[in-house]
């Protein structure tokens, strides 16, 4: 789950790391009287969960609390990767001297968290890496002994902080390491951490991703979710425990496992056909799961043709054609639908579907040939 | 002969008394595995199916009363962490993780703390092992698999079934299956199980299925082109899989352009292996 700026770096401040004065606004009144208060030069951040808003115009800096109305009416009607602009950050504006770049994220494939940071800090941090890469310091964190205050110090002397910040730096890693540590981060970055002119160090801006396998344990964060950045056919899915991602083809899919489920999508498309949808309903689903999902795929108007691929395991498929024989009374579907159940009870679920009006298939193949033809006839 | 699990295994089954840990103890039972015991906090001095089973309240009781040599974990991903720890202090070398959903900060320091140890984990997230006639150890249904010489290793676990189902059609059969598991932070990769297969005297050819995200199946890639003398074939799920919307910048320092299907692929291609295009293909191309 993805945090925004504004709820990252209130969490970075409750673990003690400097952040500018400034608050979230949904208007541009508002935007105007937290420019008052600050009483100087702000900037206008939008909030919208995914990156690169500067460069897409979404940050802006307002030497008045007049042009700060402005800007964030400009600021809020914006559209930022197809994703609507709800939210503005007002913070003070900082006299820059560096940006360096600070994150604790996972490493998987040493299994273990690492620190990264760059005296070469800011948007171009992506650019940094590529090209010089002897440019970014990382340090592997021992998950079971913590980050210790020796390697924040070879961070600090790596990347050629002067030595009157390895304090300052030394207390902000400490603190970083325990917000990743409490808030079951995956990611935890700032970018830029900044060494003002007046010499102090602020997390200018802050990102966060909550793994969402811990989030039971983490309420609080949880409550902080904002659906208004999802498809609300996602929203809807989690409710149901299903796993679901909107894509832009016309054949809806529903599969049980992820692996499967990608495969069914690969499989159409390589048969010439275009997913609507992922859809994995999960191991062990039951009837009205199985409805659930059902409703959620024909929800899209652009679905011609549905695919369901069982196979069932943990998973029954008897279970799986009575969800779909309650979804069918209930929404009445107008699309052709292709059915493929193998495995467990297998048999049983067959004979349900007998008088359904699918379209059967016996291989993964097969079904996703007959998929493919139906979308395209249409029916 | 095969590789993890045949007739000698003496498994135990941690939360054997829930929903799910009961109801594949009883499949495992059926399909031969020697499940000596099981384990649920509180319960201890129970018995399940039918007497047949003894419950233990601990790992270390369980293992001291029953010599167990492996155990294999039910219990819901809150204490899966916990149940690992306690399956790697009681000394078995053998743990098979099915739970799905642990987090991804326990994994690390479960996976840190077991490094130290002389205990191998398997998944978690994983539908475990099948030796076809000698032994299963997870939730592979056992009767879409028959005994053969190929070596099958998978991040995934349905696709896994999708593949034995259709190894069965052409009688193809399977020397092991092993499911490593989806989760980015796991107790075995593929090159651990490659390394296996390739001194397995029962397997001939190895499949390997991966799936996008991480780099294992480039890794993996690397091995069997310096390593491997038996020919492998691939499958790799997600090649239509829309890039995610990524948010800082951390991923990307880390992990590069790496994860796509297109450049597991290619790595695979280079190393000589025949990768499937889509999953019913395979038997195919290892004939």
């Amino acid at each position: 789950m993805k945090l925004h700026e504004y709820q990252s770096k209130n969490i970075f401040s409750k673990f003690g790391i400097p952040i500018p004065k400034g608050r979230v606004a949904t208007t541009a009144g508002e935007a105007r009287q937290i420019a008052e208060e600050l009483n100087g030069r702000v900037v206008i951040k939008s909030q919208v969960l995914v990156g690169g808003r500067g460069k897409a115009g979404g940050v802006k800096v307002a030497k008045d609390p007049q042009e700060a109305e402005q800007l964030a009416t400009q600021i809020l009607g914006m559209e930022i990767k197809g994703l609507p602009v709800r939210k503005v950050l007002v913070d003070e504006a900082a006299a820059i001297d560096q940006e360096i770049y600070f994150a604790i994220t996972n490493d998987r494939a040493a299994k273990k968290p690492v620190m990264i940071a760059s005296a070469a800090g800011g948007i171009d941090i992506e650019e940094v890496a590529a090209k010089t890469p002897e440019k970014i310091i990382k340090i592997h964190i021992d998950p079971l002994l913590g980050l210790r205050e020796y390697q924040s110090r070879d961070i600090a002397a790596s990347m050629d902080l002067p030595r009157e910040y390895w304090r300052d730096f030394s207390k902000i890693a400490a603190n970083l390491w325990k917000v990743y540590q409490a808030t079951d981060a995956t990611l935890a970055e700032i970018n830029p951490l900044v060494i003002t002119k007046d010499k102090r160090m602020i997390a200018l801006d802050g990102k966060m991703i909550i793994d969402d396998n811990a989030l039971y344990r983490q309420a609080e964060l949880a409550e902080m979710r904002d659906i208004d950045e999802e498809v609300p056919a996602e929203t809807e899915a989690r409710k149901y425990g299903l796993s679901f991602i909107k894509l832009d083809g016309d054949i809806g899919c529903m599969v049980n496992g992820a692996g499967l489920a990608m495969t069914s999508m690969d499989v159409i498309k390589l048969f010439g056909g275009e997913p609507a949808n992922f859809l994995d309903v999960g191991g062990g689903a039951g009837a009205e799961k199985v409805a659930a999902a059902m409703r959620i795929i024909l929800s899209d108007p652009n679905v011609k043709a549905v695919l369901y691929n069982i196979f069932g395991g943990i998973t029954r498929c008897d279970e799986v054609a009575r969800g779909i024989l309650t979804a069918m009374g209930e929404v009445k579907p107008k699309v052709p639908m292709v059915v493929r159940l193998v495995g467990t009870n297998a048999e049983e679920g067959r004979k349900l579907l007998e008088n359904a009006n699918m379209i059967t298939a016996e291989t993964l193949a097969d079904a996703a040939r007959k998929a493919v033809e139906a979308a395209k006839k249409g029916m | 002969m095969s590789i993890l699990v045949d007739k000698n295994t003496r498994l135990l089954v941690q939360g054997i008394t829930g929903n799910e840990g009961l109801f594949h103890t009883t499949q495992m039972v059926e399909y031969g595995t020697n499940v000596v015991g099981g384990v649920t906090p509180g319960k201890g001095g129970e018995w399940v199916l039918d007497g047949k089973i003894p419950v233990f309240d601990s790992m270390k009781l369980a293992v001291e009363a029953t010599g167990a040599n492996a155990t294999i974990i039910f219990v819901p991903a809150r204490f899966a962490a916990d149940a690992m720890y306690e399956a790697a202090d009681s000394g078995l070398p053998l743990i098979i993780c099915i739970t799905e959903g642990v987090a991804v900060q326990d994994m690390m320091s479960v996976r840190t703390y077991l490094d130290q140890k002389k205990t191998r984990l398997i998944g978690p997230n994983c539908p475990g092992l099948l030796t076809p006639g000698e032994s299963k150890v997870g939730i592979i249904p056992g009767n879409i698999a028959m005994p053969g010489n190929v070596g099958i290793v998978s991040r995934s676990g349905t696709l896994t079934y999708e593949v034995l189902y259709a190894m069965k059609n052409v009688n193809m059969g399977a020397s092991t299956c092993v499911g490593i598991g989806g989760d980015p932070v796991n107790g075995t990769n593929f090159i651990d199980i490659l390394e296996m297969f390739e001194h397995d005297p029962k397997t001939e050819k190895v499949m390997l299925i991966g799936e996008i995200g991480g780099n294992e199946e480039e890794k993996a890639a690397e091995f069997i082109a310096n390593k491997m003398t038996k020919p492998v074939a691939a499958f790799i799920a997600g090649r239509t899989a829309p890039a995610g919307k990524r948010m800082g910048h951390a991923g990307a320092i880390i992990e590069g352009g790496a994860g796509t299907a297109e450049d597991k692929i290619k790595a695979l291609e280079n190393a000589g292996v025949r990768v499937a295009k889509h999953p019913e293909e395979l038997p195919s191309l290892l004939k």
